[in-house]
């Protein structure tokens, strides 16, 4: 879901740029308001725990590849604001130092992976998981439906992004510039990847990484920054 | 903070059995290189050829010079999460800094 540079006009990137920027500020601002030093290597393990987990290629249908992001667990944890500064940080390094993703780029990648996923996976977690007791059958269920549902949803906007620049941005006879794939071929390419093995990988991640930390985190519905923190 | 040793240690097994990423050796959908959309589309888009080297990552794909792909990958693993470690860490305190301030007053 990384998107490289050269597939999104410039004039697109600026855009992504715009959409992410304020949301980085609000982040600040909120974390700023709740974060006490105690958390801070919960985020910075979260935030790694992202990186390490994008590494993690996974086979879809159709031959080429995907791989869980770890946002919606990150969100889970420490909040949805903590969790787009440390997706997005993990995004900074993988575009900077290992080329996964472009520079130009990085303000849509950011919105789709650092924000729209950890922002719709932890509404969705809290839309499902209300009045259930945490550690609770229906906990766990909607860990899982927040967690496939925010890959997905990120999965969804980088689709859209790629799929209008053949539209938007061509040459008088029609030949694309950058992404050459329309939204009829962009959407079912990425939907598939998530909605079948990527989708299914977050959500064994997520699953995997709360069950392993459940002893050494207090979990629950109350977990995160924004309200009590986490008590360790 | 109790038990967050585990979740250390298990950073640390992650990079170790990273290169099991390798294995599924595809590009993913919409992250080909020129080469590769040669093959697929018979030409690269123009706007592609302008910006698509318009930044040269040093570890480009999770390779180190001079190491192997399995060893590169792991190497790559911890320099990542070590500077990701770093980045949240100074970021962290920064603004956990701010927290303590705003909850004195």
């Amino acid at each position: 879901m990384h998107i490289p540079d050269g597939y999104l006009s410039p004039s697109t990137c600026a855009v992504m740029y715009a959409a992410s920027a304020p949301v980085w500020y609000w982040s600040a601002k909120k974390v700023s308001k709740t974060l006490t030093a105690r958390m801070v290597p919960l985020l910075s393990i979260f935030a790694a725990f992202s990186f390490v987990v994008m590494m993690f290629n996974v086979p879809v249908p159709g031959g080429t590849t995907a791989h869980a992001v770890g946002g919606t667990l990150m969100a889970i944890i420490l909040g949805p604001w903590a969790a787009a500064i440390g997706v997005s940080t993990a995004l900074l390094v993988q575009a900077v130092f290992f080329g996964d993703g472009g520079i130009l780029s990085y303000g849509a990648n950011c919105f789709n992976m650092a924000i729209v996923l950890p922002f719709v996976g932890y509404f969705i977690y809290r839309l499902t998981s209300r009045g259930a007791a945490a550690g609770s059958g229906r906990h766990w269920l909607a860990i899982a439906l927040g967690s496939y549902a925010g890959i997905n949803a990120a999965a969804l906007c980088a689709a859209i992004e790629l799929g209008i620049q053949p539209l938007l941005f061509h040459t008088a006879n029609g030949t694309p510039l950058y992404c050459p794939y329309n939204l009829s071929q962009t959407i079912p390419a990425m939907m598939i990847a998530h909605l079948t093995i990527a989708g299914i990988a977050e959500v064994i991640a997520t699953e995997g990484v709360l069950a392993f930390t459940r002893h050494s985190i207090h979990l629950g519905l109350e977990t995160n920054i924004k309200e009590e923190g986490v008590r360790a | 903070m109790k038990g967050i040793k585990k979740l250390w240690i298990g950073l640390g097994l992650l990079a170790l059995i990273s290169p099991l990423g390798l294995l599924a050796t595809n590009t993913a959908w919409g992250e080909w290189g020129s080469d590769e959309l040669t093959k697929l589309l018979g030409y690269v888009p123009a706007g592609m050829v302008k910006f698509s080297d318009i930044w040269k990552a040093p570890f480009a794909d999770y390779t180190i010079p001079q190491a192997g792909d399995k060893p590169g990958y792991i190497i790559s693993a911890l320099i990542g999460m070590g500077l990701i470690v770093i980045i949240t860490w100074l970021l962290g305190h920064l603004l956990a800094q701010k927290a303590q301030k705003t909850r004195k007053q």
